[in-house]
């Protein structure tokens, strides 16, 4: 009699005890989000005490590693801006005209075999692009274009498009897949061709899924790093011109986490300021597509 | 691509000594016309060498146990069934004395004549109630003039409009499944078919919806010619002038409703009808 109650009550024990390490494996990520979210308040709090935030919103040169220091933070925006555009340019019409093909229109075979092709696609290291940008696809656009210069934000742009193509197909193919059989068959039974059916039908029922993935390739765009530092330049500069040298705020984190840089100086915390951008950044977009997202499944 | 597979190959004994009776209703000209049709799902053949004519303006039942091929039967009515992967059919099904399956014949355009309602009410998720109703005209191209009037009629048709008439710029997904269902006929009905369908329409819809939409159906007579497909025999024999009492693929018997429910010709008819099984 007495064991059965012990056996139950060591039960109880472990299960606890496994209840309890997976809390705190959730808190574990709670922890260190907000443990990020401190030091970059901290931080950009530190800065803000020495540099006016006029200054770094209104001014339009970024230059503190210079002996002339400016910290307008336009110029970083408006390279990742710039290069994030370009790739969505890219990335949106063919992913997208892919999602379709796969989800409509390719045979069960085909399908079968292109999917985890273009998966692979994303599977590639980041730097590899960033190298095919500078030694390959630069060269190349330059023969067409004069102007280009040897870093620029249209070769990384493009590549960092082709690097998204596979995330926009896949999430777009999920969400194609995802309208129930029911609504492609009530447009045929009208008499929709299939066109029809797919672009005017199908594909308005799949825009929330689409509008996430769309959301999440943009941020991937925002917050890739590697391509941009090896292939733009690292030459912050207030433009929209694709053809000459720029740096995005994730290329100039990189510049200085890796450079000589002393810990606690004020250029050491412009990385922390340049993070919390982007940070709020991202956040204000995810916020917004959540937003909308949820609305759009209200209609 | 419907003639691949072999009919006879896959009839059993029984079925190929057969001789299939053509079931017609002489003195109703027959709109459609169906003659010597077999239908497969991959090697699985679903109908057998059914013929039979169903008469213009007149509403014809399909009854039968699950899975006898009801619904493949009217599926093959407006081509529906070819969209099916693997799904092959041989015979023919003629419309106004015109073959639906002829080389040349554009299946769009017979779906645009004989017009189709599923067993679940399927409103496009994304459009208004009015959007719903004119998404036929508008994924084929149609350009009526008067939008309104067209919307009007539909849903005045499909017993709809009171209803809704006050809120039809909110979703066709917000309506109740019973004015779903109606919002389904409306839409069917606004690129004016000949022909309407209708799967087991009420198979998802309590018993008030359930008569709302017999009742509508009794007045679409005048202008459709109507089959409806329905596993309750009360409706069949409600609402129908003739029906068809499918098994296992092979057509039993097709005659007037009110013969078919009191003296069936067939032992097997008799049985169902009677609730021997089913
Ligand atoms: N998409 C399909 N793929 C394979 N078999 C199918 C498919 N649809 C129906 N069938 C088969 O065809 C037969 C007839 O189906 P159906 O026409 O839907 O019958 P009912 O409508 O009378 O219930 C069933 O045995 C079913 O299993
Ligand atoms: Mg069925």
């Amino acid at each position: 009699m007495a064991r059965p109650a012990s056996m139950r009550r060591s039960r109880r024990v472990g299960e606890a005890l496994i209840e309890r390490s997976m809390l705190g494996c959730a808190l574990l990520s709670v922890v260190t989000t907000a443990a990020i979210l401190a030091i970059l308040v901290r931080q950009t709090g530190e800065f803000f005490a020495e540099v006016p935030i006029s200054a770094f919103l209104f001014d339009t040169q970024w230059t503190p590693l210079f002996a002339d220091k400016h910290f307008g933070i336009w110029p970083l925006l408006a390279g990742t801006f710039l290069t994030s555009a370009i790739a969505i340019a890219v990335a949106l019409p063919f992913g997208l005209l892919a999602a379709i093909y796969l989800g409509e229109f390719a045979t069960p075979r085909i399908r079968g075999v292109l999917k985890p092709t273009l998966e692979l696609l994303a599977g590639v290291p980041t730097i590899v692009y960033g190298y095919f940008a500078l030694v390959t696809l630069t060269p190349v656009l330059q023969k067409f274009m004069p102007e280009l210069s040897g870093f620029n934000a249209l070769a990384p742009g493009i590549v960092m498009g082709v690097m998204i193509i596979p995330m926009i197909t896949s999430l777009g193919e999920d969400a194609i897949s995802a309208v129930p059989g029911s609504v492609r068959e009530g447009a045929y039974a009208l008499g929709a061709g299939k066109l029809a059916t797919v672009f005017r039908v199908v594909l308005p029922t799949a825009l929330s899924g689409i509008a996430a993935a769309v959301v999440l390739a943009v941020s991937r765009a925002v917050g890739e790093t590697m391509i941009v530092a090896i292939a733009a330049g690292q030459q912050p500069r207030l433009t929209l011109n694709p053809q000459v040298p720029v740096e995005t705020m994730t290329a100039y984190i990189v510049q200085v986490g890796m450079g000589d840089t002393p810990t606690g100086t004020l250029e050491y915390r412009t990385i922390f300021v340049v993070g919390a951008t982007l940070f709020a950044i991202t956040f204000a977009a995810n916020l917004l597509s959540q937003r909308w997202a949820r609305r759009f499944r209200e209609r | 691509m419907q003639t691949t597979v072999d009919s006879d190959a896959c009839l059993s004994p029984p079925y190929r000594t057969m001789e299939p009776a053509q079931m017609s209703n002489p003195g109703v000209a027959a709109k459609l016309s169906v003659q010597e049709l077999s239908a497969w799902h991959g090697e699985k053949q679903v109908l057998v060498r059914v013929s039979l004519d169903l008469p213009e303006h007149e509403i014809s039942a399909v009854i039968g146990p699950s899975g006898c091929g009801k619904s493949t039967l009217i599926r093959c009515l407006n081509r529906m069934h070819e969209l099916v992967p693997g799904a092959t059919h041989r015979g023919s099904i003629q419309l106004d004395g015109e073959d639906i399956y002829a080389s040349g014949v554009d299946p769009v355009l017979i779906r645009r004549r004989v017009g189709m309602v599923f067993q679940k009410p399927n409103p496009f998720p994304t459009m208004s109630i009015r959007d719903n109703v004119l998404a036929g005209l508008r994924l084929t191209g149609m350009r009526p003039g008067d939008l309104d009037a067209v919307v009007e009629s539909a849903l005045q048709q499909a017993a709809l409009w009171s209803e809704v008439k006050d809120r039809l710029r909110e979703p066709g997904t917000s309506l109740s499944g019973g004015q779903q269902q109606r919002l389904c006929i409306a839409r069917a009905l606004a690129v004016e078919p000949e022909v309407l369908l209708l799967d087991e329409p009420c198979s998802a819809l309590d018993p008030i919806a359930t008569t709302r939409i017999e009742d509508l159906l009794g007045t679409l007579r005048e202008r459709y010619t109507i089959v409806i497909v329905t596993h309750n025999m009360q409706q069949a024999a409600r609402v129908s002038q003739q029906t068809a009492f499918l098994l296992q693929g092979e057509l039993v018997e097709f005659t007037e409703t009110d013969a078919l429910f009191t003296k069936p010709k067939d032992k097997r008819t008799e049985d169902y009808v009677t609730g021997k099984f089913g």
